[in-house]
């Protein structure tokens, strides 16, 4: 009997100083976790909208959208932040679109577990580069091994077909939520 | 027996003799998944030590106060503790690194290497021993993890520390920064490592030989003329 006292007493102890201390540590953490997070999206926002000089949170809205003003405040496009499955894993990209959803300003892979060297090729500036000032009205399809005929194609990447289509579907899909939320009249 | 041990060598022993990675081979998961670049292997093996360090000086601290039949799930709360401020610290601080090192710095509470080194020296030693054990032991995880590093670094994208050092002529081994690469660096380092401490060991071995051999040739020779 004792000694189950002993043991329930002691691990009452130590979890009570271990929240204690972590309590501390978090609430010094949590708001430099924050702003870092807020400046990373903040960065991608402004490099997939060059001339991008402000921008604010569509509130309300399942997906995560960004309007993004320029510098006389004027509005110049939206920024679509959409996950989905890849190779291995998920792949998080920021897609830049201009007012009408029509066009794609530029992208930016957030997160990606591709394969080294070949999947990972995504976040690289030829492939990346493919997307900046297409049409993304019909949507954007991917052509393997011969040359593109139309402004709303990209290549895929040799040795990384799976990544690259992974890719484009997942802008298609986030510009597809896009046109949703205005359908909705939340943008 | 571990009493006439001495202090310096309960850390020395952590570097070679008994180096977490390869002698006791612990902690295999990190260190195949994130020795893909010098910088990584470095973070992981600093955030190990760091709560390997804090946990067996608590321990050993307490050791006589936990009662034996909860003793493991002391410890957990003890390293799980210490991982959480290691990893809110990193995410907080270096960013960066944190999203390199991915889900493993949170894994490091299920690091057999801590859990062991717990179970095996801190729980049964003075607080002075449990860290300086503690400290050789994250010095030797931070050896193998560094070295393993540079290798799948320098093979595998031709850089060090993110500056290049093989020209570009050279075609990076893509398979060393995969998890088959991982593999192969990781036994090839623990052949190496094994023949060093054996060569160290039979060294040490023929020379307490000659020793005693003269010993005993002075005896014989003392005896002789008596």
């Amino acid at each position: 009997m004792n000694n189950v006292i002993k043991m329930i007493l002691t691990l009452t102890v130590i979890g009570i100083f271990s929240g204690g201390l972590l309590s501390e540590v978090s609430n010094w953490a949590t708001p430099k976790i924050k702003k870092n997070q807020k400046a990373e999206i903040e960065k991608a926002i402004f490099v997939v909208h060059p001339n991008g000089k402000y921008y604010e949170v569509v509130q309300n809205n399942k997906v995560e959208i960004y309007k993004v003003f320029d510098a006389e405040k004027n509005l110049i496009g939206y920024t679509i932040v959409n996950s989905g499955n890849g190779f291995q894993g998920k792949i998080k990209i920021m897609t830049g679109v201009n007012i009408k959803l029509n066009k794609i300003t530029s992208i930016e892979i957030l997160e990606q577990v591709e394969t080294p060297g070949l999947g990972t090729k995504i976040t690289e500036e030829p492939f990346k580069n493919q997307f900046q000032e297409i049409t993304a009205l019909p949507n954007i399809i991917w052509v393997k091994g011969k040359s593109l005929e139309q402004s709303n194609e990209i290549q895929t990447i040799t040795g990384a077909t799976i990544s690259s289509k992974s890719v484009v579907e997942i802008v298609n899909a986030g510009i597809e939520k896009a046109r949703e939320s205005k359908n909705r009249g939340l943008l | 027996m571990k009493k006439n041990k001495t202090l310096s060598y309960e850390f020395i022993k952590g570097l070679w003799e008994i180096n977490p990675i390869f002698k006791q081979v612990l902690g295999m998961c990190p260190t195949l998944a994130v020795t893909v670049s010098v910088m990584n292997g470095l973070a992981m093996a600093l955030a190990t030590t760091f709560v390997l360090v804090f946990s067996s000086l608590l321990i050993s601290s307490f050791r006589k106060l936990i009662p034996n039949q909860v003793r493991i799930a002391a410890f957990i709360v003890v390293i799980a503790t210490f991982v959480t401020i290691a990893d809110l610290v990193m995410k907080a601080k270096f960013p960066e690194l944190s999203k390199a090192l991915g889900p493993f710095v949170p894994l490091i509470v299920v690091n057999c290497l801590i859990l062991g080194r717990q179970e095996v020296f801190a729980s049964k030693n003075n607080p002075l021993r449990s860290l300086l054990d503690a400290l050789g032991n994250g010095a030797g995880f931070l050896i193998a993890l560094v070295i393993m590093g540079g290798i799948r670094e320098i093979i595998g994208s031709r850089t060090l520390m993110g500056y290049s050092v093989l020209p570009n002529s050279f075609e990076p081994w893509l398979i060393i920064i995969l998890p088959a690469g991982a593999f192969l660096t990781l036994g090839l380092l623990m052949g190496f490592a094994n023949l060093y401490v054996e060569r160290k060991k039979r060294i040490e071995l023929e020379a307490g030989i000659a020793k005693y051999k003269a010993a005993k040739n002075t005896l014989d020779i003392k005896l002789g003329e008596k």
